[in-house]
This record gives C-alpha cells, structure tokens and sequence, in this order.
C-alpha cells in the first residue's frame, strides 16, 4: 500500500527536525504593558481605529442614548440583539438564512469586554443567531460590560477558546487602505461602530 | 599593549588619509601601534558574492598576519564584522588562534570607548556634520541604535563626535537608510543602488549638511561618487579624520 | 529576466519610483510608532521567535495534535504534499457541494499554490474579496506585496480599471469613491458565493481552531453566508498554545501596516451549524525547507510584510521584479530555495543592511539567510561564469600582498593618466552615475613608513 500524502508529509517533517527548544512562559499578567486608566486608553484606541466609546450606566441609558442617534432613527431596517437597546424594525426569531440580513442597515450586538491597548472588543457566536451579523450590517453598535483588560495576555487569560464556532476581536468600523494607502472607513463590513461601555452590566 | 593596524585593502589603496587619521587619534591616545604589511583584504567581497572557497584563503591570510596582537583596530565597521561574525564557517572552535583574532578585532570607536574608555575629543570642528550610520557598523556591530529597534543604544561614533567644540548636526528624514553602497550590488544592481545613494545625498542636502561623515568609507565612496558627479557643495569625510582635526583645533575657551 | 534588469525599468521611471518608495515608507514610519508605543516590543520579539523555533522543533506533534482536535469539532482535514494536490482537493470539495461560485479572501499559500488560474480553467468563478486583491485581479495582475497587493497601483489606474470593469465614472480616483463601488460590487458576490476560501494566520494545536485576520472583514463576510467554508494553510502557520495568539497578534498589525490590531481578528474553532469547514494543510517544500538549518528560520514567518516595507531595494523596484509570489527580503530566501534556477538574482537584490532582521517580528535573521543563500547558489553553481571567475580572480589577487599593492599602484596610476573617457566608458558600471575615487600619488603602506621613518620609529 502506498503510504498517504499525510502519512509522507509527517515523515518528511520527523526526518528534517530541529533540536528541540523551549516553549517560553506566557504569564497573563506581569512584564506587559498596562494603563494607568484602561477605561480611557481604551476609548482614545478605539477613537484613532474609528470607532466611538460611550460609558453608560444602564441598559436604557444605552438605549435612550441610541435613539438619540440620527443615522439610527432613519436607518431603514434595525435589528438588535441585545434586549431593551433599540427600537428594532426586523425581529431576529424571524429570520431563517443568513442571506435575508443583506439589508440590514444598523444591528445592536453583544460584546464581552473591551482590550485598552488596541481598542478591541471580545465576541462571541453564542450571543447572536447569525454571526454574519457582525459584518454585514452597515453600521454597527456593540454593547459591553464596562470591563476592560489591559493587553492581549490578560484577555486570552479570562476566555476559553474553542467553545465557540465564531468568535473574535473586533476593533473599530471595517477599513482598507489599498488605494494609495488612502484610509477609507467601511471596505465590506460596518461603516461606523459604536460601543456602549455598561456599568451596571460589569 | 600589542596594536595592529588594520586598514581595509581599499582604503589603504584609495583613502590612505582615513588610515593616518586612525594614526593620528591612536598617537594622540598614546598608543603604540603596528601595520603588517602582509595583510590585504578581509574577503568580505568573495564572501558576500556567496563564494565562501574564494574567501577562505584570505580569511586564513587575516588569521596568520594578525594574530599575536592585543588588539587589531580598523577604521571600519564593515570589514570588522566581516572578521568577527561571518569568519564562522573558516574555523572550528578549537582554532584557538583564529578565534583570538577575531575576538580581538575591533572598529575604531569601539576600540576607543570601550577599551581606551574615550568619553570625549577635546578639540574644534566648526560645521554641520551629517552622520551616515553605516549599516553593518549599526547593525552587525551594534555600534549605535538602529531605528528599527526600540531598545535604547548610545552610538559611538555619534557620541564622540558630539562631544567636539563647534560641531553640530544636521536633522535627516531618514536617520539610517542604506546608501545602497553593498560592495558588488553597487554594479550589479546600479539602477537600484544609484537611487538609494542619490536619495541619502537629497536627504543631506535638505537637512543642510555640510561635512558627511560614516565609520565606512566603502558607503562614503559611493555617495562621494555620487556628490562629486552632481557637483554638490559637500564634504565627505571619514569620521577618524574629522576626530583627528578636531584634535588639531584649540578648543575656545 | 533578472532582477536587476526589472529594477531598472522600474527605477528608469523615477517619479513612479519615488512614489513607491514614499508609500512603503510612510508606512515603516507607523510601523516604528507602533512598536514604539509597546515597553515590551523587545520581548514580544524574542518571545514570538522562541514560539515558532520551538513549533518547528515539534512539528509533526503539534500537526497531529491540531488535525486530532480540528476533527472532534467535525472539522474536515486534508492534507496536500505540494500545490497540485492543494488545488484538486479543492476542486473535489467544491465538485461534491456543487459549489460554482468561489469567494476568496487573501491567502498568500493560494497564490503560491496558483489556486485562481487552476478553478478559473475548471469552469469556476473566482472572485477575490481583499480590494487590494480584487484590483490586481480584474487588472490580471499578480499581488506585488503581500499585505499591500496593489501597493504599486495608482489611485488613476484604479479608476481607469473600475471604470471598465465596474462601471465607475470615467476619471473618477477618489479612493473613497472606488473604495464603495468596489464594496457595492463584492457585496454581490457575497451574496450569491457557494463557497467561501480564506487563509490561515495562526492554528491553533491545542484547539484545533484558527485565526484569520483582516481590516476589510472580507473573510467572515465570505464564510458567514455559504454554507461551505475552506481554509487553507501553510504546515508552518500551527503554533502550540491560544495564549501564544497574544504574543502574535500583539505583533502583526503593527509591524504590518502600523495598526493596533487588525479589525478583525477571528478565530473559527468547527464548521457554522449546518454548513460545513475544511482546512488544507499544505506541504509545498517546507518540510525541505525545515530540512536545511541555516533556512528553516525562514518557515517563522507571519507574512506581515514589515521587511519589504523596509527593504530600501524592494521600495525601489516593487514588487513584481521579484517574479515570486512573496517578493522582498523573505521572498529572496523562500522563493530560491524552490526555484533556484529561475531566481539566483533574488538574494543579490540585497545590500546586506540588515534592516530586514532588526524589523522583523518573528526575529528571523533575514539578511544573514539571504548572505547564506548566495553560498546556497555558488554550492549549486549558479552564480554565472563571470562573478565566479571575477571572484577567483580577485581571491588569487588579494592572496598575495605583492601583487595586490602591485596592482593597487597601478590601478592608481592608471586612474591619474587614463583619458576621462576611457575610465568611463561604457562597460563602467561604477561610472555611470558616480565618479572613481581619485587616486592618492601613495598608499596608506607607503605613507605610514614615511611616517615612521621621520619619526625614527621602525617601519
């Protein structure tokens, strides 16, 4: 029997190792950079990335602060996912492919917590029936505990990869600057993003 | 102390003024020193054309002229890291005396602040110096900070200079860009490295340099070729020789 | 063709290349800031570099050990010795879920591998999602970069193309213009894909997930709605542990283009409910690669792009006078060792600066690989009859102090007496744009005796 391209290629690769070497220590916290206030670098972050951070208290002050939002009040199709925030126009429990989301113009989603040094915000599939509803809305608000972590170890130390199918940092509106490195906010995904930082739900 | 001169084949050739001007400084510091005549050239150009067999005998020459020296000093970065890190595949570790020499070679400013512990030259230098930061004197040596880097290094070179009355310094864009020199990439790739030399020479320019210095007068050949070509009003000069007239100029008092 | 033949025409076009130069770097520049802002940047370095010098010593563990996991989370796990194989595989997934329509995000292996030539002869529709990508695509290019596909493209030229292809009004260059049609565009396509290819940044071997990183979000838009996603990698994207993902994405974006972190970071651990994921772990001549321990560094990479950034010969030649898939620094190591025939001028198109090792995230010793590559080619004769011969000569010239002072003395006489237009003539590659030395009357030997003479100290 001829062995299998697999079977080959894990030979190949057992014939041409290295001496072995260690594995450095990761501590979560530690030797890594932190803030002074987490809270405002992680706003001032996601400010330069284009994104928009505003602390409120409550759910309803996340809500009645988003109705208070133009482009939200005239967007055509609203969902949300997040109970109590926004006035939806598109019940979710409705939708059955993830292809009838194409018009959605603003979505309401759930983040877990923010990470001060780049601005990014944790999430996760389990919060939202189609998780192209990260991306496909045109514009996008994310509404998180008011908990933010210094750098990238400390964040990898509070989740668990891998119970997730989806998951991932999300860091300001969607971008691309391959034109003549021109910045343009909004390549395929959200056109503007803004988080609400809840202190009730920390 | 035991010191061997060690001047690059080209310099000894075409730049016999850069390797008095090491006279001078090492004179000056009241070192007593030596040039064997037998020496010749690193074998940098072989090795770095990836004919390691042509570059063997020459590194074997470089062992067996300098060895028995305390120190072997050149005027430049280049050549030292030729010896000290790419003679590696010439040797075993049991060439005692091969990896003594290597060992013991040194570029000029680090042969005058790390073992003459030179803090400063006392002496005068009315002009604005643009520093060249040759790359395998900053990179492969590690004389001075890269700034690809982010890891605080004092450059030697920079530091001496500065610390001569009269002198200052010009403020490039670019504070370390190659000058495309790179021994036979500046004919092999002419179109490439003619653009980079032209484009260190228009950063000096605008920065107003007057006096372009470097610790290796291959990269100050090609952009002095470069200079002379255009015609442009600047200087170029090795940094031993500025050091060395500084010492000649009374300070102001 | 050779590299420097194609850096010519690129450098003989000097305004262009100017404005290359400056694109790349502007964004070194943010890069620098960027690395400036992390105490610990140093650190990251070494620790970055440690991970994968030890993945490599583990390969086959970690491979395994990754396939075990990637399959109990129902992924599917393929596993394809060179780009051939890459591609049927491909085309045999694509066969059994009747997919004919491909959206692709940007996937250096795919380029490697010639995945879009090969479906576009199957009879599939290849679309490529990363706007960069999709430029070079509809102008039938290939990337010249490989974070910036369509670095060396005009914002005119991409009017001119969208105008043509996608209906953009003629002689609009706004690139918040272009950048929206091209958004209406793909969104189509998004829309109506069977299929959605992206590539791998990192895999995780005690999950069995991986990562995939983009600003666009043109890879979960491409894998969020069909209901087959396909993902490939290179064997040397697997790296141990999800913390060590920290260490990694706290370095990519910003050695990349300057950013915090991309705008997406995803991580994807088993197939979306009721669709199905298979990841393609690709050879190609890496375990060859891993085979030669003064090149296996090499296999670290991230492909952020940081040394062609910095390279000052690749922002003076772009990208495609590498005719490689990965051009630059990186490129010059990789693409010799599979194709040393066909691209022997590569490691040359370097000055040895080093600024290449000093920027690199992963710590991989670019520049002395690229110095080894060159006795790689000499072992493998094929550095051409006239640099070995010159070099021989010169060697046997240099050997003997005799005859190099001799002939040091008469080059010097020669350069004082010789008519200027015999110095420089034409077959002067020196001369053309730079003058000679002039010639001292004595070396520095002759004039260092002098000195001792006059002082009474021996010479």
């Amino acid at each position: 029997m001829t062995a299998t391209t697999r079977e080959t290629v894990l030979a190949n690769l057992r014939a041409a190792l290295p001496e072995s070497s260690p594995l450095p220590e990761l501590p979560t916290s530690g030797p890594w950079q932190t803030f002074e206030d987490p809270f405002v670098r992680f706003c001032e972050v996601l400010d330069s990335v284009g994104g928009t951070c505003c602390r409120v208290k409550s759910l309803s002050d996340a809500h009645q602060q988003l109705l208070s939002i133009d482009e939200w009040n005239s967007a055509k199709v609203r969902v949300s996912a997040v109970n109590g925030v926004g006035d939806p126009t598109v019940d979710l429990n409705s939708i059955d492919d993830p292809h009838d989301l194409e018009n959605v113009d603003y979505a309401v989603l759930h983040g877990h917590f923010g990470v001060a040094e780049n601005g990014a915000i944790w999430v996760t599939d389990d919060t939202v029936k189609y998780r192209v509803l990260y991306f496909i809305p045109q514009r996008l608000v994310i509404v998180m505990p008011s908990q933010i972590v210094h750098n990238m170890h400390e964040a990898y130390g509070r989740i668990t990869i891998g119970e997730h199918a989806f998951a991932g940092f999300i860091s300001g509106p969607s971008k691309t600057a391959d034109i003549e490195q021109s910045l343009v906010i909004g390549a395929h995904g959200a056109r503007s993003l803004i988080v609400f930082a809840v202190d009730d739900l920390a | 102390m035991k010191v061997a001169l060690f001047i690059p084949c080209y310099v000894d050739q075409f730049y016999p003024q850069v390797g008095m001007a090491t006279v001078k400084l090492l004179d000056h510091f009241g070192v007593q020193h030596e040039f064997p005549k037998a020496q010749t050239c690193c074998g940098q150009p072989m090795a770095n054309s990836g004919c390691m067999p042509e570059a063997r005998p020459l590194a074997l020459k470089y062992v067996d002229v300098f060895k028995g020296y305390d120190y072997i000093v050149a005027p430049s970065g280049s050549c030292v890291s030729m010896v000290r890190n790419h003679y590696e595949s010439f040797f075993t570790e049991e060439d005692h005396a091969a990896n003594e020499v290597r060992k013991r070679t040194y570029e000029l400013s680090e042969f005058l602040v790390n073992v003459l512990n030179v803090t400063e030259i006392k002496g005068r230098f009315e002009s604005t110096v643009g520093i060249h930061q040759s790359c395998h004197g900053l990179r492969e040596l590690r004389l001075g900070p890269s700034s690809e880097t982010m890891k605080p290094r004092k450059s030697l070179m920079a530091n001496l200079l500065a610390s001569i009355d009269g002198i200052s310094f010009s403020k490039l864009q670019r504070i370390d860009e190659c000058c495309g020199f790179g021994g036979t990439f500046a004919v092999a790739e002419e179109a490439v490295s003619c653009m980079m030399g032209e484009d260190r020479v228009n950063d000096h320019l605008a920065a107003g340099t007057k006096v372009l210095t470097a610790g290796d007068m291959s990269c100050l050949m090609h952009l002095e070729g470069i200079i002379r070509r255009r015609k442009h009003d600047i200087k170029v000069m090795h940094f031993a020789e500025i050091l060395a007239e500084a010492l000649t100029s009374p300070v102001a008092v | 063709m050779s590299h420097p033949t194609l850096a010519q025409d690129f450098v003989d076009n000097k305004p262009r290349a100017q404005w290359h130069d400056k694109a790349l770097w502007f964004v070194r520049e943010k890069r620098d800031r960027m690395a400036a802002s992390v105490p610990e940047w140093e650190d990251l370095r070494s620790h970055a570099s440690a991970i994968k010098m030890h993945t490599m010593s583990q390969l086959p563990t970690y491979l395994e050990m990754f396939e075990a996991k990637a399959k109990a989370l129902g992924v599917h796990v393929h596993w394809a010795a060179d780009g051939d194989e890459h591609n049927r595989i491909i085309h045999d997934i694509l066969q059994k879920h009747n997919a004919k329509k491909v959206v692709k995000s940007k996937s250096m292996l795919t380029e490697e591998c010639h995945l879009n030539p090969f479906l576009e002869k199957n009879g599939y529709e290849v679309v490529d999602t990363d706007l960069g990508e999709r430029i070079v695509q509809l102008r039938e290019e290939t990337p010249s970069h490989i974070v910036l596909p369509a670095i060396h493209i005009k914002k005119e030229e991409v009017g001119e193309c969208f105008h043509k292809h996608l209906g953009t009004e003629k002689g609009a260059s706004d690139p918040k213009y272009l950048t929206e049609a091209a958004r209406g565009h793909l969104r189509e396509r998004f829309c109506s894909a069977d299929a959605g290819i992206t590539g791998v940044n990192f895999a995780i071997a005690e999950t069995g997930g991986f990562v995939v990183c983009t600003n666009e979000g043109n890879a979960d838009l491409g894998v969020s709605l069909p209901k087959l996603h396909i993902a490939c990698m290179g064997l040397e994207k697997v790296i141990p542990r999800a913390s060590d993902l920290a260490v990694f994405l706290r370095l990519l974006a910003r050695s990349a283009t300057g950013q915090p972190i991309t705008t997406y970071s995803s991580h994807f651990h088993g197939p979306r409910e009721g669709s199905e994921l298979h990841i393609i772990l690709v050879d190609n001549g890496r375990s060859g690669i891993l085979a030669k321990p003064e090149f296996r560094r090499s296999l670290g990479c991230i492909r952020c792009g940081a040394c062609m950034n910095t390279c000052p010969v690749y922002r003076r030649s772009g990208g495609h006078s590498y005719e490689s898939t990965v051009p630059g620094p990186i490129g010059s190591i990789l693409t010799p060792l599979r194709t040393p025939e066909q691209h022997s001028t590569l490691p040359f198109a370097c000055t040895l600066c080093g600024s290449c090792t000093d920027v690199c995230p992963v710590k991989i010793d670019l520049h002395h690989q690229l110095l080894a590559m060159r006795g790689f080619l000499d072992r493998k004769k094929l550095l051409g009859m006239s640099k070995k011969m010159s070099m021989k000569f010169l060697s046997g010239l240099l050997s003997s102090t005799w005859m190099f002072t001799t002939a040091g003395s008469a080059a010097r006489t020669a350069l004082r007496w010789m008519p200027r237009f015999a110095i420089y003539n034409p077959l002067n590659g020196w001369g053309k744009q730079r003058e000679l030395p002039e010639p001292p009357k004595k070396s520095f030997r002759e004039q260092y005796a002098d000195n001792n003479k006059n002082s009474g100290r021996p010479s």
